[in-house]
């Protein structure tokens, strides 16, 4: 178990973020949604408390809690005023290492996740995002973090107690905590916690297995629904910040290529988005735009043209822009201790060593704009995966056949 | 501590400002008091429309210029409209002070240009047609209509698709010199920041605004009530053919921004209705028996509305409904714990905290209440209304709003 811990003395808060290697990418598909329902039934009592003690601990305590899985982790974190810190951490080591699992609850929480599944279908911009994660992953790696109605029903108390003893465990789990508190005083409590914890060897990460492709959802919807998506390089990669300042130029901000030239010269959509998502080994760029059936042929070309054309005309005004843009993000994540929390731990996850914002923000200081077109040009946008969802087809680029 | 300063420009603007030089950032925002409430049929759904074309270009600066300078302060900025107000925010690094002001105070004056407002237009309707795929699919919008008759706090704040499509630019040249006068708005900020060189620099770029009440033309005509607006109807059933839960929207009276009883509705709420450890959160979510269970107070200026939302598979909906009806009806007769309301008020008190860490986190609140009330709220103050309800605050506040079943409810439904 890796404990990273930064000081922010300014503040009233503390936070912490905790992240086990217990995914979704280690699920079987017969039990497609398992590591959530396992992140529900471990908050359901813990050592000596019953799930309803569990909250009004929490309660008490002022902790402003979320819990929930990604791809390969399940996560815990919560902020809170610091004092309460001690207490939280002790917690949630008993959330982890001794929840009771009570059988009589399974149904309960099974159902909870149904209602999930079955809001999630409610919401045609998710419908179209999940099922071009799993164009653009594949099956296992794309897999939905909610699971499958058949994999939520086929879920059995021995499968719960299975994943929790195979996956709840100290190698490959990362705690960060931020706020204001003393360093040697926190990595006590947590040795006093969670020093005991067994550790077990790590499982493979799956090889991302995407295909390029179409597909078209129909539906009576008002608005057509376009998602698209490409591979790229993953967060810690050396040229990381080369491709990520081409997406910001595309799409972070007001002034941003896609905002301006799609929506605010032309009008045809309300919402345009590109952003990068980064897995441990794999990434991609996702985009979305919504609008009118009839002007969904136009705003995916248009989309897809200044997406392909991201290199003509960069200018280091652009670059310049978005340089700004995420230094304001960096200073001002010094304000919150969740946020901080939470970029710690996931930095470590996928570079495997703790980034500093001095860091960041001299990796991103010292981008030129030649950098940033030379990338691009090195590795153009393609093999495009597409999703719509909305009354018509669309015609997508040639190579999509 | 933070320090709190105000004052009135002299062309009437006011300004509220909470100080605090330990900060990261600073926050800074224009709140107008024009809202949906305040429109006639004919402008249904203008004071969000005006608030997209702000973002247009000005006398001095294009639609592109304005963006792009946003971008450069590094702002997080944007804009937003309710059936009271139109806000529109920024925040920046202390150091783009000067830079944000003028540019947020020089987007106030928009240009308004014809060839913009026909532009603007389609991504109105697009972002009606957004929310009409989206759950819980109009349902908060019909509720409204139904509960306070479809003009006034009922009108909806996007418009509906015909009134958008019938606007004209002069019409809403007309309604901007009528909503965007000096003494109709606030300048609220707050984090780390130059109160008197704020002062100095907004009283010489506003000058010119008290012009604005002198161009405006006759007073607003009246809507026929006898008549719904266009694209409105009062249906409670909301048939959405394509969507596996079913919505519900409850909506009665409550307290207003200035009842003596809002802290108590909070915490009430928070008791009932919060997303962990509530009672509707131990009857209905943990037991897996719907999505959503929930209550809130919304606070308008005059007064204000009870929500309660419920997201189920439509088989469910009756049995849970009932189990929402009793829960209100225990609590009527029963009133809250001790346990509950010390729990509460812990878990109130330190998001208190926690949302104070953040300028523009304060901003919102400190510009709101600077424009209906003229009062301010420290967070040390807001904690110690917390923490002094009762018991009986609150199981009065559940008497007082829950005890007849006057209501209005509307469910969006496959079928």
């Amino acid at each position: 178990m890796t404990i990273l811990v930064q000081p922010m003395p300014w503040l009233r808060t503390a936070a912490f973020s905790l992240a086990l290697r217990a995914g979704v990418d280690v699920e079987s598909t017969s039990v497609s949604g398992l590591s959530g329902l396992v992140c529900e039934m471990v908050q359901r009592g813990a050592g000596s408390h019953s799930s309803r003690e569990l909250v009004s601990i929490q309660d008490n305590l002022g902790m402003d809690r979320s819990s929930g899985v990604s791809t390969s982790t399940s996560n815990f974190g919560a902020s809170m005023p610091a004092e309460s810190l001690r207490k939280a951490i002790a917690l949630y080591a008993e959330i982890v290492q001794n929840p009771h699992l009570p059988e009589e609850q399974l149904e309960d929480a099974r159902l909870m996740s149904l209602q999930e599944i079955r809001a999630n279908e409610d919401e045609p911009t998710h419908r179209v995002m999940q099922r071009l994660r799993q164009m653009h992953y594949g099956p296992v790696l794309g897999r939905s973090t909610h699971g499958t109605q058949d994999g939520i029903q086929s879920i059995k108390q021995s499968d719960v107690r299975s994943f929790f003893e195979s996956y709840y465990q100290a190698a490959g789990s990362i705690l960060a905590v931020a706020g204001n508190v003393d360093v040697d005083q926190v990595y006590q409590w947590v040795e006093e916690s969670f020093g005991q914890w067994k550790t077990q060897p790590l499982s493979e990460i799956a090889a991302a297995s995407g295909e390029t492709g179409y597909e078209h959802l129909t539906s009576g919807s008002s608005q057509t629904h376009i998602g698209f998506s490409f591979d790229t390089i993953p967060y810690g990669h050396p040229e990381y910040f080369k491709m990520r300042a081409g997406i910001g130029i595309l799409s972070d901000g007001m002034s941003s290529r896609l905002f301006d030239r799609v929506r605010e010269q032309q009008g045809l959509c309300y919402t345009v988005t590109a952003s990068c998502h980064s897995l441990k080994q794999h990434a991609g760029v996702f985009g979305y735009a919504g609008t009118t059936p009839e002007r969904a042929q136009q705003t995916l070309d248009v989309t897809l043209d200044e997406v392909n054309h991201l290199t003509q005309g960069l200018t280091t005004a652009e670059l310049e822009r978005w340089q700004i843009r995420i230094q304001s993000l960096l200073i001002m994540e010094q304000e919150s201790s969740a946020s901080r929390a939470s970029s710690i731990a996931s930095d470590f996850y996928q570079v495997g060593r703790p980034i500093t914002t001095q860091e960041l923000e001299s990796a991103i200081e010292s981008l030129t704009v030649d950098q940033v077109r030379d990338y691009w040009l090195n590795h153009p946008p393609g093999d495009y995966r597409i999703v719509t969802l909305g009354p018509n087809r669309l015609s997508t680029p040639q190579d999509l056949k | 501590m933070p320090e709190f300063r105000e004052t009135t420009l002299s062309n009437g603007l006011r300004v509220a400002a909470e100080i605090d030089s330990r900060g990261y950032s600073a926050a800074f925002g224009y709140f107008v008091r024009a809202g949906s409430r305040n429109e006639t049929d004919p402008q249904s759904g203008l004071s969000h429309f005006l608030e997209h074309m702000m973002f247009k270009g000005t006398a001095t600066r294009t639609a592109a210029d304005v963006n792009r300078q946003l971008d450069e302060l590094g702002g997080q900025g944007n804009a937003y409209t309710t059936e009271e107000q139109t806000v529109y925010y920024a925040t920046v690094l202390p150091k783009f002070q000067d830079r944000l002001i003028d540019l947020l105070t020089d987007m106030l004056s928009p240009a308004l240009s014809d060839e913009d407002f026909e532009t603007e237009r389609n991504v109105i309707l697009e972002e009606i047609a957004k929310y009409e795929d989206q759950p819980p699919f109009g349902a908060f919008e019909r509720s409204m209509e139904i509960h306070y008759g479809p003009r006034g706090l009922g009108r909806r704040v996007l418009g509906t698709a015909e009134s958008i499509r019938e606007m004209t630019a002069s019409r809403m040249r007309d309604y901007f010199l009528r909503m965007y006068r000096p003494d109709n708005l606030v300048l609220a900020a707050s984090g780390n920041l130059d109160f008197d060189g704020l002062i100095s620099q907004l009283e010489k770029q506003t000058a010119h605004w008290g012009e604005r009440h002198l161009a405006v033309s006759n007073a607003s005509a009246v809507d026929d009530a006898s008549a719904l607006p266009p694209g409105i109807s009062l249906d409670q059933r909301l048939v959405v053919p394509e969507i596996n839960q079913s919505y519900l929207v409850r909506i009665s009276n409550g307290p207003s921004e200035s009842s003596t009883d809002r802290y108590a509705a909070r915490v009430l709420a928070s008791i009932i209705g919060d997303e962990g450890g509530s009672r509707m959160f131990w009857d209905l979510i943990d037991t897996g028996r719907a999505e959503v269970a929930t209550i809130w107070p919304h606070e308008f200026t005059d007064c204000g509305a009870w929500f309660t939302y419920l997201v189920c598979s439509p088989q469910d909906l009756h049995a849970n409904r009932n189990l929402v009806d009793k829960i209100f009806e225990d609590i009527v007769n029963h009133g809250v714990t001790d346990e509950e309301l010390t729990q509460t008020i812990n878990k109130a008190s330190a998001g208190i905290i926690m949302q104070s860490e953040r300028p523009s986190n304060r901003l919102f609140g400190l510009g709101s209440r600077w424009l209906t009330s003229g009062k301010y709220l420290s967070t040390d103050d807001k904690l110690d209304r917390i923490k002094s309800i009762s018991v009986d605050d609150v199981s009065n506040a559940a008497k007082d709003y829950f005890s007849d079943a006057s209501y209005h409810e509307v469910v969006a439904s496959k079928e």
